[in-house]
């Protein structure tokens, strides 16, 4: 539509006025991107019920803004920091623990051949697609079944040989030579310590995109926590910021500067490492 | 697949993911030298076996594959057939099936999920692909469109928790919600945003729009800068307008790229749950016009604890899922590409 538009202007148009016509346009379109998250954060200075009986306003009398949430959270002898520093461990875990095992087995896949390898690397590629969301009901019985509910390891086991994250690893380890294998295999190497001392070493950039995409997805991780965690000391921060949204939650203030400074780990990681969240990302992932 | 495809041209065209580079940085050869020669001991030849070792490789993947994917997937099958109390199981055979035909709410639900997955396709492929043009064309500032980038991909950065709460905050029923504060501006009365079926779905597709409209202008914008640029210098030559240089070079050599964001789409689409779950603060909404395909798997098995039944409807949905996809990969020629490679 735009485009066609803009295409066209340029037929019209001198060349600066239709790069001033774009440019408007996108910052139009940030801006009102931006808005929502402008929105929270000034909640985050408001009264909690008024915000969930008026909802979300940008027309704020300034006046009444207040630092007492701020106060109120960082007092607040409640659980908010428990799920922050739960979500931070099983994160940190997860990440680790995934990358470490699916970089393990992409280089199975990559690097040898082998009787099957077809017949399961084309299972990594439909794992890739079946939504999770059909798999939660039978896996969350047999959590039970096993005595795991409630526990983190239920949460971290299930997704450790994550398909997506093989993939990419994979992909990534077509493009290393092979004479590097074979340089250290007569110089005397295992098969693994190829892969511990000679492969990842040199495959930083990729862990480092693999590592921000699953960072962010699992501190964001909802559904399948919602279901195996029961006690609120074990909550991680989505599921503990979802109680607060009950209609008889007496905390409001907290839901909100919650949800605001949930965010920011997360902010902060994109706008330092913007270039590998883009490369995790376009590797074909949008899963959670 | 396209996703096969989609990747590789990611990998191929990211900069962060040549190893070229590191391999000339780094020695590794200084790594290996420290390593002793191998012992006699039979244990200890196992790991220089290379014919064994893709074996112990792929293991953990091959446990996950059949421990947390293929017996779930099975259980699902087997319990769709039975009636499970209180871990009493029945086998019923089809009786959930004929149960999920008849039940007008199911149908309510796939209707929703449905309407959702075409919706957020017919929005969620051209104006991200428009987008993604305006960011690739030469016209513009760098710097503008650096941010622009980086503020659309912000919102695929929070949590559906948080992005529900925000929305449902900002669709509130009062005349001081921020939606309905833009409604004031043209002229229209304050709307109860999450009564009604058509303003709850805009509310659903304004969010689904925010939260993935940057993601898939990353997608475009990978694919677009993989296409050659003599390609688009041929076609001025000719004499195309940007505008046809758009539909006759772009469209055509991003087909892999729309193929596989339409995939993804799909199935996202029919199985989206938590976008309603959080909007309407949990899984009952006026009249079910919230509820999805897997709100009611979640209500049934979850809520009510009539496993069977849930299942069968996670049942239904796979075998619908993957015919669509089945026809659609097939129809678009990717597996014939697929061959071909």
């Amino acid at each position: 539509m735009s485009a066609e538009r803009s295409a066209r202007a340029q037929y019209t148009l001198p060349r600066g006025l239709h790069a001033a016509v774009q440019t408007g346009f996108l910052v139009v379109i940030t801006l009102i991107v931006l808005v929502p998250l402008l929105g929270i954060f000034l909640g985050t200075f408001q009264d909690g019920n008024e915000i969930i009986r008026k909802g979300i306003s940008l027309d704020i009398d300034f006046g009444s803004l207040s630092l007492d949430n701020y106060v109120m959270l960082f007092t607040d002898s409640g659980l908010y920091f428990r799920w922050f520093a739960n979500t931070i461990v099983v994160t940190a875990v997860q990440v680790a623990g995934t990358l470490l095992v699916s970089s393990f087995v992409a280089y199975g896949f990559a690097m040898y051949n082998f009787r099957g390898k077809n017949a399961l690397f084309i299972s990594v590629l439909v794992l890739m697609t079946v939504p999770f969301e059909i798999m939660m009901l039978p896996l969350f019985v047999m959590v039970n079944d096993v005595g795991l509910a409630d526990s983190y390891s239920a949460i971290v086991f299930p997704f450790l040989a994550a398909s997506v994250t093989i993939f990419f690893f994979r992909q990534y380890f077509l493009g290393i030579p092979k004479d590097l294998l074979e340089a250290a295999r007569v110089d005397g190497v295992t098969e693994f310590g190829i892969f511990f001392k000679v492969v990842l070493p040199i495959s930083k950039p990729a862990i480092a995109a693999m590592a921000i995409l699953n960072g962010m997805v699992i501190w964001n991780n909802f559904l399948w926590p919602l279901l195996v965690l029961r006690s609120a000391e074990k909550f991680l921060l989505p599921i503990g910021l979802n109680t607060l949204l009950t209609p008889h939650a007496n905390n409001y203030e907290l839901l909100i500067i919650g949800s605001f400074f949930s965010l920011l780990p997360v902010l902060v990681l994109f706008l330092v490492f913007q270039r590998f969240f883009v490369a995790g990302m376009t590797a074909g992932a949008l899963k959670g | 697949m396209a996703r096969t495809e989609m990747a590789r041209t990611a990998t191929e065209s990211s900069q962060t993911s040549s190893p070229s580079a590191d391999v000339q940085r780094s020695r590794p050869v200084r790594a290996v030298r420290r390593e002793p020669t191998a012992g006699p001991g039979r244990l200890k030849g196992l790991l220089y076996n290379q014919r064994l070792a893709p074996y112990l490789f792929i293991a953990p993947f091959v446990i996950t594959l059949l421990a947390f994917w293929m017996v779930p997937l099975a259980r699902t099958f087997q319990m769709s057939m039975q009636d499970v109390q209180f871990g009493q199981a029945t086998f019923i055979g089809t009786d959930n099936y004929e149960r999920l035909w008849n039940d007008r709410i199911f149908w309510k639900a796939l209707f929703n999920s449905t309407r959702y997955m075409v919706l957020t396709i017919a929005l969620l492929i051209p104006i991200p692909l428009v987008l993604a043009a305006l960011l690739n064309s030469k016209i513009g500032s760098p710097r503008v469109k650096a941010v622009f980038k980086s503020s659309m991909f912000v919102p695929a950065l929070t949590s559906i928790v948080v992005a529900g709460i925000i929305f449902r905050l900002m669709f509130a029923e009062t005349e001081s919600g921020l939606m309905n504060q833009v409604m004031g501006i043209v002229g229209a009365g304050p709307v109860r945003w999450l009564r009604h079926d058509t303003s709850g779905l805009i509310a659903l597709l304004m969010l689904a729009m925010w939260r993935y409209t940057g993601v898939n202008i990353l997608y475009f914008l990978a694919g677009m800068q993989s296409i050659p640029s003599e390609l688009y210098e041929a076609a001025s030559i000719d004499g195309a307008t940007r505008v046809q240089q758009f539909f006759n070079v772009t469209i055509p050599n991003l087909k892999p790229t729309i193929v596989y964001v339409t995939t993804i789409s799909i199935y996202g689409g029919l199985a989206m749950f938590l976008e309603s779950f959080m909007l309407y603060a949990g899984n009952n909404s006026p009249n079910n016009q919230g509820l999805t395909v897997i709100g009611y798997l979640y209500r049934r098995g979850i809520e009510e604890n009539d496993l069977g039944f849930a299942s069968a409807v996670g049942v239904v949905l796979l075998v619908i899922i993957m015919a669509i996809n089945l026809t659609y990969l097939t129809a678009t020629g990717t597996f014939k590409k697929e061959d071909a490679r």
